[in-house]
């Protein structure tokens, strides 16, 4: 097993997990990032969209900030020290599988994130079902793409 | 500093911990993501060291937080009150899981990954603004 890619997710995971606990502290609000984005652009929400326009710019900023420092602090696969990895696939995949995250994470009321990791932080049943239930249909689903239709993704 | 300012910088100071967070753990790398779901392949743990590292995190965080009546800088904590599970939450994390798995991207690697910008992802991320907008106009089972 590689444990420094490992001990490189620990760290960023902690980091991800003070992030959702500072926005909590500061200004009473879920590090979801499927809703600080989606409402702002969708709702625009008047008098509620400072914090968010700048936790987006931060979280842009994140990954910048590490490719400047250039020391090697990202952890894509077969390429230690990159910070942004390639796409797995072309623009149609990438349309396709956009509109579903899209409206999923719309109807669903969350992602990774939202229901992921403040959702279970909070002991939430609702978010332990959205992600157990996201999980569960993406490993089925790079399983098809993988190993049923094979040569995919 | 005024009030409006301070939400601004605190905003700023939270993206910026995720940003970071998200490109040394490796998840703004679809590989990685996909490496984890991949779970009859080489499977790649990091992405349960990543989730598994911020939730026990924001855990004992929140459990620290909500000792306090209300956010530092004022107002209410903002937290979901349903308990129930209906068609909406179970089918569209049904729908963001299929997304999730054809692409490796969720919605925050997706955007922090604008610094190394290329045309699939921007592709990803016009359809799934497109798909929040879709989103809102299907409307609630009940």
């Amino acid at each position: 097993m590689d444990w420094s890619s490992s001990l490189q997710g620990l760290a960023g995971g902690i980091l991800i997990g003070l992030s959702a606990t500072w926005l909590m502290a500061t200004l009473g609000r879920i590090a979801g990032i499927s809703g600080i984005l989606g409402n702002l652009i969708t709702v625009r929400p008047k008098g509620d969209s400072a914090w968010r326009v700048t936790f987006l710019l931060g979280l842009i900023s994140g990954p910048i900030v590490l490719m400047l420092l250039g020391g090697g602090l990202g952890n894509v696969a077969g390429a230690p020290g990159e910070v942004v990895g390639e796409p797995a696939g072309g623009v149609v995949l990438m349309l396709v599988a956009g509109l579903l995250v899209g409206v999923g994470t719309g109807i669903g009321s969350g992602c990774t994130s939202g229901h992921g990791v403040c959702g279970l932080s909070r002991l939430s049943p609702r978010s332990l079902m959205a992600t157990l239930t996201f999980l569960v249909a993406a490993i089925v689903t790079v399983y098809v793409v993988r190993h049923v239709i094979g040569g995919g993704a | 500093m005024k009030t409006s300012t301070l939400k601004a910088v605190m905003g700023y100071v939270a993206g910026l911990l995720f940003g970071l967070g998200l490109g040394i753990s490796g998840m703004t790398d679809p590989a990685r993501v996909l490496g984890f779901l991949d779970i009859v392949g080489a499977w790649d743990p990091t992405l349960m060291f990543v989730l598994g590292g911020a939730v026990v995190t924001n855990f004992i965080g929140y459990r620290l937080v909500f000792k306090r009546p209300n956010p530092i800088l004022g107002g209410a904590f903002q937290l979901p009150t349903r308990q129930d599970l209906d068609g909406r939450l179970i089918g569209g994390a049904v729908l963001f899981g299929i997304g999730w798995g054809l692409s490796g991207y969720c919605p925050g690697p997706a955007f922090a990954s604008l610094g190394g910008l290329t045309v699939p992802l921007l592709a990803m991320l016009i359809a799934m603004v497109a798909g929040w907008f879709l989103a809102r106009a299907i409307p609630a089972s009940r």
